[in-house]
């Protein structure tokens, strides 16, 4: 019988070695995707990454080398577009959801963004299209930016509200306290007190967005010049990647690894601004 | 002089406070109407695709949804594949990402060593920060080829009696479609999987210690059943993701419609239907059953992510509501 009992217990034991040792392999077979993608960019891209890269137009279908330089100011442009969409609307709605409302608004209109957070990149393209791009009869940046934009806006709106959480009631009180308006005590003093976080909320957003290619496929359309004019279509790093990739060239594949490999690091660059953000936020709260 | 000039202290105060009860009131309104476009874009975005739509409802009614034929030139459209493709790409995509995800925000938050837990995070927040057109590139170029050359035939060899892993191997198919989506919704599920199980109290696991537990019926019995309904919206979440998954899907699903029970064969979805044919609409009847699938995706998705924050956001603390982005 007791004899029963250690064997019992060594299997519980072995059990749990077992498990704890598959979730261990879980947890490599999910991080491993990320380490083939970097491999195969570093590997495939490098090459291709060179000063006619980030100073030339597309070269033709045949004609060796050529870059991407459109399509990087043209993200950049599209981004900053979409700044302007995305901040105000954003920053003020995450201002309102924890500044002002009632517990119960509050969670529905959290609720609300958080279900738009969902909608796929896509649908906003479509919209965006039957919207602007109907409407005005051309392709353009600013539809690209109004779609982008948009997407901005729920993202921009939860990480406010939440970093203005963070600021201490004590604040709040004492500029009251002072005889200053609420909305200059939360302007001035929430708002600037949370302002690195606010930061960070938005160029996390600008990173979350600045890959997608779905909203751009028919708003911004791409372009294979440089645009002038924020009304015409525009080049995007992710659409050329796209158009790149499922060309039948080997010199487009090359390309394509190469504006993939620029576009990751971009993205990357934006993603640790922000870890050295969040640290000091943390430092000052702590 | 100055004291004749000056009013009065309590009009002072009282003119004070009126402007100022002014500038607060405008304030509110301004951040109130902000945060109230989150609720009009969602009716813009219904209204929109559905007045695009109402010329293919009225031709079609249900048939859009039940039938196989999308013949643009002869204007008949049924989109029953891309439904089918797009289920069943994120059901491959469940089956592969769910055991995977949640087994390894149980590895971040009860069994890993406290120094590497922070480490794994910031690698599966890098991979969730990896754009979808460029996991479709390395779909292409890198994945589909070895799934090609390695398991594909070993699937076909001792699991095609299936009738799921049989027929001649392209490479590009539903099942490549559903590893993608499968990759593209791992960091989701397990950063929301990992909150939830954060959030569970720890005196539910020093109980079971108490008990005598070993670490793993811990986290069975004290941890999972308690985290159960949200861990079930984080799949839920990750199932709305899959549904709209768009670019690397549309680069390595094949895009053929058609419904087959092989995952050799090559499939096509919702969302890459709309990628792929949208600028080459023609005809306002094409254009508008375009916006008819994009009204159907719309409203899938809507619906999934309805349930997955019901269910997140009814288990108390606000402990899901930050990883759910």
């Amino acid at each position: 019988m007791i004899g029963s009992t250690d064997n019992n217990h060594k299997w519980r034991k072995i059990k749990s070695a077992l498990a704890s040792a598959m979730a261990f392999v879980s947890a490599l077979l999910v991080i491993a995707p990320l380490g083939f993608v970097f491999f195969h960019l570093l590997a495939s891209g490098a090459t291709s990454v060179n000063w006619d890269f980030f100073t030339h137009l597309p070269a033709p279908v045949g004609e060796k080398g050529g870059g991407m330089a459109n399509a990087i100011v043209g993200t950049l442009e599209l981004l900053g577009l979409a700044t302007l969409v995305g901040v105000p609307f954003g920053v003020m709605g995450g201002v309102y959801l924890a500044e002002y409302g009632s517990a119960r608004i509050n969670w529905w209109l959290r609720f609300v963004a958080d279900v738009l957070n969902g909608v796929p990149s896509i649908t906003w393209g479509v919209v965006v299209y039957g919207l602007v791009v109907l409407r005005f009869k051309s392709f353009s940046a600013y539809a690209g930016g109004l779609a982008l934009g948009l997407m901005m806006i729920p993202l921009i709106m939860r990480t406010t509200e939440e970093v203005l959480l963070l600021v201490p009631n004590g604040y709040r009180e004492a500029s009251l306290a002072l005889g200053i308006n609420r909305w200059k005590t939360i302007v001035h003093i929430v708002m600037k007190t949370a302002s690195k976080g606010i930061i960070t909320g938005i160029l996390l957003a600008l990173a979350r967005i600045a890959g997608e290619t779905a909203p751009l496929l028919f708003t911004a359309f791409g372009n294979r010049f440089w645009n002038h004019d924020l009304a015409e279509p525009i080049a995007a790093l992710p659409l050329q990647i796209f158009t790149y990739a499922i060309s039948p060239y080997d010199d487009w594949h090359r390309q394509a690894w190469a504006g993939a490999l620029v576009l990751v690091v971009g993205i990357f660059v934006i993603n640790v601004m922000v870890r050295f953000l969040t640290r000091g936020r943390t430092a000052h709260f702590a | 002089m100055a004291i004749a000039v000056s009013p009065p202290p309590s009009a002072v105060a009282s003119q004070m406070a009126r402007s100022s009860r002014l500038g607060d009131k405008a304030f509110e309104w301004l951040t109130a109407t902000m945060a109230l476009v989150v609720v009009v874009l969602v009716f813009l975005v219904g209204w929109q695709l559905a007045s695009e739509s109402v010329g293919p409802v009225r031709k079609f009614g249900f048939h859009f949804l039940t039938t196989s034929t999308w013949d643009p030139v002869s204007e008949q459209f049924g989109t029953l594949p891309f439904i089918y493709g797009t289920i069943v790409s994120s059901l491959i995509a469940l089956i592969i990402a769910v055991p995977l995800s949640i087994a390894t925000a149980i590895y971040l938050t009860e069994l890993a060593p406290l120094w590497i837990r922070q480490p794994i995070t910031s690698l599966i927040e890098m991979l969730a920060a990896i754009p979808s057109v460029i996991l479709g590139l390395w779909g292409i170029f890198i994945m589909i080829p070895f799934l090609r050359d390695y398991p594909f035939p070993f699937l076909k060899k001792y699991l095609g009696w299936t009738g799921l892993f049989t027929g001649p191997i392209y490479g590009v198919s539903m099942l490549a479609g559903g590893i993608i989506i499968a990759i593209m919704i791992l960091p989701i599920i397990t950063s929301v999987s990992r909150e939830i199980l954060r959030s569970v109290p720890n005196l539910q696991r020093e109980a079971a210690y108490a008990l005598g537990a070993t670490r793993w019926e811990v986290t069975r019995i004290a941890v999972l059943s308690y985290a159960k309904k949200g861990l079930f919206g984080a799949v839920i979440l990750g199932l709305g993701r899959a549904l709209g998954e768009t670019m690397a899907v549309t680069m390595v699903i094949g895009n053929t419609p058609q419904i087959a029970l092989s995952l050799f064969k090559p499939g096509y979805t919702l969302a890459s239907v709309i990628a792929n044919e949208f600028t080459e609409a023609t005809t306002d009847m094409y254009l508008q059953s375009l916006f008819e699938v994009a009204l159907v995706l719309f409203g899938i998705t809507i619906l999934a992510n309805l349930v997955a924050q019901l269910l997140l956001k009814t288990l108390g603390g606000g402990a899901s509501t930050r990883a759910v982005q």
